[in-house]
């Protein structure tokens, strides 16, 4: 068996399982923590599938941005000196008869369609490519993207505030 | 050989645990982390799209939807925090002030 092979499966059972973790923990604190190794992995499919410059953006922002902005927001709003950090459950049965529906319907179109077997393209240089589109195709998308993050750099400064 | 199928099914399964997520937690912090799983679960499939077919466009997609991603964290954790401020908790049952 190949090392691609291998390192595909390795990296799916860590992600599925993981994940499970994140929604089923607990304790919240488990729950990121598992959110954390979900997210590395995905980076590890990202090299696997060539894209190098991606695998790295989703180290930096999710690793190093989102989930430290999730470990504040617990931090801030949970007691961490009590033990009441623990969540219920509510309505499991509809939600689960949901799931399995919605779950079925996407793995049925999986299957039945006819995708492209070509094996993966050999792809050199993502990130040139990818600032070449970035600054002429896709400029404009480039720039409303700077101006969402600036809205809400402002607006979440604003809401988190306190209120006079 | 891994196929283009492998990755949208695992795809697709991760999409679904965090549809679970969202529907049987009454955390919002939890809930906010099922929706990043839901996000990388179709980054996951864009860039096996994009890795498939030679296409460099997907993996573009892939960082405007990281952009979105991070705005939605930082605005949706700070109104988390200023309804903990308001209310002393994050349980999403006890939140319901629009509806009185």
């Amino acid at each position: 068996m190949p090392y691609y092979t291998i390192l595909f499966y390795i990296f799916a059972i860590a992600i599925i399982a993981s994940a499970v973790i994140v929604v089923t923990a607990k304790n919240i604190i488990y729950s990121a923590v598992s959110l954390f190794i979900t997210l590395f992995f995905i980076a590890g499919l990202y090299v696997l599938l060539n894209a190098d410059f991606i695998a790295i953006t989703q180290i930096m922002v999710y690793i190093g941005g989102i989930l430290v902005l999730l470990i504040f927001g617990i931090m801030l709003t949970s007691k961490i000196t009590e033990v009441e950090l623990t969540t219920s459950n509510l309505s499991a049965v509809p939600a689960i008869i949901f799931t399995v529906g919605i779950t079925t319907i996407i793995i049925f179109v999986i299957l039945t369609t006819k995708w492209n077997t070509k094996p993966p393209a050999v792809m050199t240089e993502t990130i040139s490519q990818i600032g070449k589109l970035m600054l002429t195709t896709y400029l404009l998308p480039f720039e409303i993207a700077s101006i969402v993050l600036l809205v809400a750099l402002i607006g979440s400064a604003m809401y988190s505030r306190k209120i006079k | 050989m891994i196929e283009l199928n492998y990755f949208l099914l695992l795809s697709g399964i991760l999409f679904s645990i965090g549809v679970t997520g969202v529907l049987i937690r009454r955390n919002a912090i939890i809930i906010f982390m099922s929706i990043e799983l839901m996000l990388n679960s179709i980054n996951l499939s864009l860039v096996a799209f994009s890795s498939f077919l030679g296409n460099i466009t997907g993996q573009i997609f892939v960082f405007f939807v990281m952009t979105v991603a991070a705005a939605e964290a930082a605005v949706g954790l700070a109104i988390v925090i200023s309804l903990y401020r308001n209310k002393e908790t994050v349980n999403i049952d006890e939140i319901n002030i629009l509806k009185r």
